[in-house]
């Protein structure tokens, strides 16, 4: 229990990042047409190759002779960077079709 | 200096948050999404360069790393063809997830899997719902692109063995957490248990219900990001998990109510149960079968006032949409009154049939979304349904036996003439049989999508 409240008061601003970034998640999508419900899941989803930045994070303290770390690192790395920029790459061509249309 | 770099990370942080508002809106999507990638490329930058207690950097596998992921990452997105965005979608979607489960990974090696309460319980839940997000996605992606099909992936008793399951990881978790230590052989069985449980957890659900389930695969990756955002104490991974988690939720809602269905009735729902209903709906399928030739239709479509073209999959696979438009052309200068009638989930996800005729430069004021398109199918002459199945299948309405009953469908039923344009009587994505086919005022032209609209336009052209 102890633990707990210590993890809290050690991690408070992270806490209340995470509560207000729930409510925001909520409110920004609220009406979205359904035209747009692809593009934005794609998009959304390429926000998650955040994700990425942790393996970095993590390989930048790793030993540097602790080569199965290195190498699961390296691999979360690319896989985070295949879903950050395929991703937004993927939602930039369906916009784009969109976009096209509307200067005609 | 680390103030500035706070700057940065704020900085992100905004961007990301007007980024992902912007990409709701049609006309702003475009300029969300640059402003998203820039958030994403700004954190990455100051991830690669922000001081660390103890650095080793490891500068060569961070740079090889983004080389390899960024150029496979890029061509892939390039080379897919617009039909399988769905699936790429998933499968990305997949990989992030993965990464999810390797942090997770990593950090239980570089602690020998030694960790306080609060510590395990966030990488063991990481590592739980990376995978799950991983293998889930991999399953959503062979039944999108066609390589699974359901029939194969029957799991006797899938809620209970899905429940049992989560119970397991979850107890395993807090035994975990509370012992404080793994050996490898445990962290071997809960990584594999994480793995069973994102396919067995997706495989059950019915191909119709998997843009449903990527877009709740897709906030489970959000949250990963986040989670991870705690693990190595990065405000912008928590905030952005977190916006990518809780929106995703709303989003998957949006299309559950797009389908009419609950997300329960997806997860645990009618559709898995099979088999029992297939028989019943035999009955409504008696009738008999009218075929069209290419050129009575042409003829009868030159001298429509009002046609509805009713996309569905079947027009992505056959790539029909470009010469779909071609149709349009001919019939429009001919003074038919054209418009396109698209279901909120006609193709494999929501605003699938939307993208992919605004790549054949159809105009937005021709396509009708359900309720106007209900008006306009009431008082039409013709309308060509180019491969989409269960979306106007009227057992959603009549038979209360029938899987789909309740889903709102494009309503034929006062429709002069209804033509199916089709390859074969194999029933649709979600397996049943469609009484439409066997209507007195439906007729059927059995061939390729693009070769019968292909038929057509040549005809045309000699009317």
């Amino acid at each position: 229990m102890t633990e707990i409240i210590e993890f809290i008061s050690n991690n408070l601003n992270m806490i209340y990042i995470l509560a207000f970034a729930i409510f925001l998640g909520f409110e920004i999508i609220s009406k979205v047409p359904t035209i747009l419900h692809t593009p934005l899941m794609s998009g959304s989803n390429a926000i998650s190759g955040l994700i990425l930045i942790g393996a970095i994070l993590l390989i930048r303290v790793t030993p540097s002779d602790n080569y199965i770390t290195l190498i699961l690192g390296t691999c979360g790395i690319i896989f985070g960077t295949i879903n950050a920029f395929g991703g937004f790459a993927v939602t930039g061509r369906m916009l784009q079709m969109f976009n096209k249309k509307n200067k005609k | 200096m680390t103030v500035f770099l706070d700057l940065i990370i704020f900085v992100s942080s905004i961007l990301l948050i007007v980024g992902l508002r912007k990409l709701s809106h049609p006309k702003s999507a475009n300029n969300g999404n640059v402003l998203a990638a820039i958030g994403v490329g700004l954190g990455v930058m100051l991830a690669i360069f922000y001081p660390l207690e103890t650095e080793n950097n490891n500068y060569l596998f961070i740079v090889l790393g983004i080389i390899i992921g960024g150029v496979i990452g890029l061509i892939s997105a390039k080379k897919v063809p617009m039909t399988a965005m769905p699936e790429m979608v998933s499968l990305f979607n997949g990989f992030g997830g993965f990464s999810a489960a390797l942090i997770s990974l990593i950090w239980l090696i570089n602690n020998n899997a030694i960790g306080g309460v609060s510590d395990m319980s966030v990488v063991l839940s990481n590592l739980f719902l990376g995978f799950v997000a991983f293998t889930g996605s991999m399953v959503a992606y062979g039944k999108l692109s066609g390589k699974l099909q359901d029939r194969h992936l029957q799991i006797p008793y899938a809620t209970v063995v899905n429940i049992i399951l989560l119970a397991v990881a979850i107890a395993m978790t807090i035994y975990f957490a509370y012992h404080g230590r793994l050996t490898t052989l445990e962290l071997s069985m809960f990584t594999v248990l994480s793995v069973i449980y994102g396919i067995t957890f997706v495989a059950p659900i019915g191909g119709a219900d998997m843009p449903v389930v990527i877009s709740l695969l897709n906030s489970l990756t959000g949250i990963t990001a986040a989670i991870s955002g705690i693990m190595t104490d990065n405000k912008l991974m928590l905030l952005g998990g977190v916006l990518v988690g809780s929106s995703g939720i709303i989003l998957t809602m949006l299309m559950c109510t797009a389908m009419n269905r609950t997300l329960v009735g997806v997860l645990f729902g009618s559709f898995t149960s099979s088999g029992a209903s297939s028989g019943a709906s035999g009955s409504a399928t008696e009738g008999t079968i009218k075929e069209i030739s290419v050129s009575d239709l042409a003829v009868q479509l030159a001298y429509s006032d009002r046609v509805a073209i009713i996309p569905g999959y079947g027009m992505a696979v056959a790539q029909a949409q470009k010469i779909t438009k071609d149709v349009e052309n001919l019939l429009v200068n001919k003074g038919v009154e054209l418009k396109y009638t698209i279901h909120p989930v006609a193709g494999r996800m929501p605003g699938h049939m939307n993208v992919l005729l605004a790549e054949a430069d159809v105009s937005y004021d021709k396509l009708l979304d359900l309720e106007e398109a209900n008006d306009f199918l009431a008082d039409t002459d013709v309308a060509i349904i180019v491969g989409a199945n269960d979306v106007v299948n009227p057992a959603a309405k009549e038979d209360p036996s029938s899987k789909i009953y309740g889903m709102p469908i494009l309503d034929l039923a006062k429709t002069k003439n209804v033509i199916v344009l089709k390859r074969s009587m194999n029933p649709g994505y979600a397996g049943i049989e469609n009484p439409l086919f066997f209507k007195p005022n439906t007729k059927m032209l059995f061939n390729d999508a693009k070769k019968s609209l292909e038929g057509i336009l040549s005809e045309l052209k000699e009317l």
